[in-house]
């Protein structure tokens, strides 16, 4: 297939991450953090969010130009099962 | 939330560019990446039954419920892989009830075909009614709408009509390709809202151990008491257990049913779709603490919070009830709401005087008890995402069954290929209005949700039977698997008449013809039932194709185990090789089940 789905997943991951974590930076010590037991779970889930995307945008990145160097040879299939 | 939406419609025009040839559009062009197909064949499964219903079961009966995975999952996900997948992948069938045609006659692939449209209409019907429910029971919209001046009747139209454009949109520019992908997505999507869930509520509750100290033995004990029916919470003894759940339950719903299948036929090669359902297991074992845990941590906290309540049914399987929310409920037990007439607005109580739990809000309500804004819109989101890849399973699987096995089959044959594509495509769209008309009808008629799954579930259970026959047994007949097929499905009608749970009345729970037994729970009741439909059309099939004239070997090559050349996987080093993974997750799974004994 032409569209690797690491691209737009890793872009929709780090574009969540982005936003969790700037608006819990903007809220942290807000007192709705009581909820989840004290924990900013804006921040800590969107830097989470947005290292995770952005490694699968970069594997993404990396396997299509991988693919457009080598076009008889597709990328090996199994390789890149656990890429998170 | 919008963001999803967007990227979820952005994958169907990037990828609409794609769809040229009906095979484009049904098989995603049998051109996937293994790894996609693995994580789509078990979000396709990931529905609001597993989400919601699993989460329920874990509030109910404790850590035993990881037996629908680890008994009742991986075994039978295993077998597809390594056995079955070659006859799929390699007959050039497109679809299941095809592969019946190939292997048996015209009249068992119809009897299938048909049967199989008509529940992935239904049940994405049931998937759209408890999404839309479960928007209106959560409150989670009410402030837009009264902003903007809308009454709150409207929230329900709104999400039924608003989910069935979005599924409809991206399947209908992508195909196939499309809605893997965007199962996939989900599937990433339920693990971002789910695990902090769970990190937060187990940092609430002391860790594991603080979990284990807060709950009975029971709860963090899978395989307790299980020598006897009436000592462990589900209520079935070991046999009925592995048998009913782990065999024929399991196996024929992993290895027969389109709705996954369809998702490993979609790779490139026969290896590929072979490992499908073994990458698939990896992330299933773990699925326990995502969708299992939650629900057991909503038992154990222990503010008793006032949450909005919800009726469902008996098995907690579904949220399929009428429920106006009434008042906040103090009456549950952690953050499990005790159950309220949707009628009286009353709380309902059980025979001996206790309030009856509404199991089926376990999930939801943690979400919104330990979730601040935010993080609480992802987490929402990853609900909605399950309901929706279940949903657009169902409806891809029933726009290929409806094209190929019955339009292109039975009314229209040998037409062009860009006319399929265009009837696919319009497939789509009436599978989706279907849906629609199901969900509608389902809030009018509060009993056809639990009367239909009843229904499936007699269609469905001596499914696995004649596969197994088809595949490993050659004599096996066309007429003998036909009668076979019917045969089950009547024993599995008798055998609910005949048969009731205890503390159930005769009527929707079985006991309608006489009552002869009683089980220990309904779950016991549903397991038996599969053994005696799969056990009869097991012995019909068999006496039946004794008679008839088995077909020439020649002919079922391809189609019969002992006709069929092993899969060549001398070319690949022993670690890669699919048998590799297969036992390598047998351990794993072994392994899971003796540190939760």
């Amino acid at each position: 297939m032409n569209l690797d789905l690491r691209i737009p997943m890793g872009l929709m991951f780090t574009l969540v991450g982005l936003i969790l974590s700037v608006f819990g930076f903007m809220t942290s010590g807000d007192p709705m953090y009581m909820k989840s037991g004290g924990l900013n779970a804006n921040l800590d889930w969107g830097i989470v969010l947005l290292i995770f995307g952005g490694t699968m945008f970069l594997l993404g990145r990396v396997g299509q130009k991988k693919a457009m160097s080598a076009p008889s040879k597709p990328a090996e299939p199994g390789t890149v099962r656990r890429g998170h | 939330m919008l963001l999803y939406f967007v990227f979820v419609l952005g994958i169907g025009f990037a990828l609409k560019r794609f769809m040229k040839t009906s095979k484009d559009f049904f098989q995603a062009g049998r051109a996937l990446p293994a790894w996609i197909c693995g994580l789509a064949f078990i979000s396709a499964n990931l529905g609001a039954q597993e989400v919601i219903g699993m989460g329920a079961s874990g509030a109910k009966y404790g850590i035993a419920t990881s037996h629908f995975y680890w008994i009742g999952a991986i075994p039978a996900m295993i077998f597809v892989g390594i056995f079955m997948m070659p006859f799929y992948y390699g007959s050039k069938a497109r679809s299941v009830p095809e592969f019946l045609r190939l292997r048996f006659d015209e009249k068992t692939r119809a009897l299938n075909a048909c049967s199989f449209a008509v529940m992935t209409v239904f049940s994405s019907g049931i998937s759209m009614y408890a999404m839309a429910r479960l928007i209106q029971t959560l409150h989670v919209f009410d402030y837009l709408f009264l902003s903007a001046g809308l009454p709150l009747g409207w929230i329900f139209h709104l999400s039924i009509i608003l989910s069935a454009i979005i599924v409809l949109g991206y399947i209908f520019l992508g195909g196939l390709t499309s809605a893997i992908y965007n199962e996939v997505l989900q599937f990433f999507l339920i693990i971002a809202g789910f695990l902090p869930l769970v990190i937060i509520g187990l940092r609430n509750v002391g860790g594991w151990s603080g979990l284990k100290a807060s709950l009975p033995q029971a709860y963090t004990h899978s395989w307790q008491g299980m020598t006897h029916a009436n000592t462990n919470p589900l209520g079935v003894e070991v046999f009925g257990l592995a048998m009913g759940l782990g065999f024929v339950l399991s196996f024929g719903y992993w290895c027969t049913d389109f709705l996954v299948i369809q998702t490993a036929m979609a790779t490139d090669s026969e290896e590929n779709a072979r490992r499908v359902p073994l990458i698939a297991a990896i992330p299933k074992m773990f699925f326990p603490f995502l969708v299992i845990l939650p629900g057991l941590l909503a038992i154990a906290a222990t503010t008793p919070h006032p949450v909005t309540v919800q009726r469902t049914d008996a098995s907690g399987a579904i949220v399929r009830e009428t429920t106006i929310p009434t008042q906040a409920e103090a009456e549950g037990q952690g953050l499990v709401p005790a159950k309220t007439n949707p009628l009286s607005g009353k709380i309902m109580l059980d025979a001996s005087g206790k309030p009856l739990l509404d199991y089926d809000l376990a999930i939801p309500s943690m979400l919104l008890h330990y979730f601040p804004t935010g993080i609480l819109g992802l987490g929402l989101t990853a609900l909605l995402a399950s309901f929706m890849s279940g949903m657009a399973g169902n409806v891809t699987a029933f726009n290929t069954v409806w094209t190929y096995d019955l339009y292109q089959s039975y009314i229209k044959k040998g037409a062009t290929d860009a006319h399929y594509l265009a009837m696919g495509r319009w497939a789509t769209v009436g599978g989706i209005l279907l849906s629609m008309a199901t969900a509608y009808a389902a809030s009018g008629f509060n009993n056809i949700m639990d009367t239909l799954q009843l229904v499936f579930s007699f269609v469905n259970a001596p499914l696995f039977a004649t596969f197994l026959l088809g595949m490993f047994w050659k004599r096996t007949t066309g007429n003998g698997a036909f009668t076979g097929l019917i045969s089950g499905t009547v024993a599995a009608i008798l055998h609910h008449g005949l048969t009731l749970p205890i503390e159930a009345h005769p009527g929707i729970h079985g006991g309608w013809i006489a009552v002869l037994h009683h089980y220990p729970s309904d779950m016991a009741q549903n397991f038996w039932t599969a053994i005696w439909a799969f056990g009869t059309n097991f012995v019909v099939t068999i006496i039946v194709s004794m008679f008839g004239k088995p077909r020439a070997e020649s002919e079922l090559v391809g189609l019969v185990y002992s006709l069929t050349p092993k899969p060549e996987m001398g070319h690949l080093p022993w670690w890669k090789r699919p048998e590799a993974l297969a036992v390598l997750l047998i351990v794993m799974v072994v392994g899971l089940n003796v540190i939760f004994r």
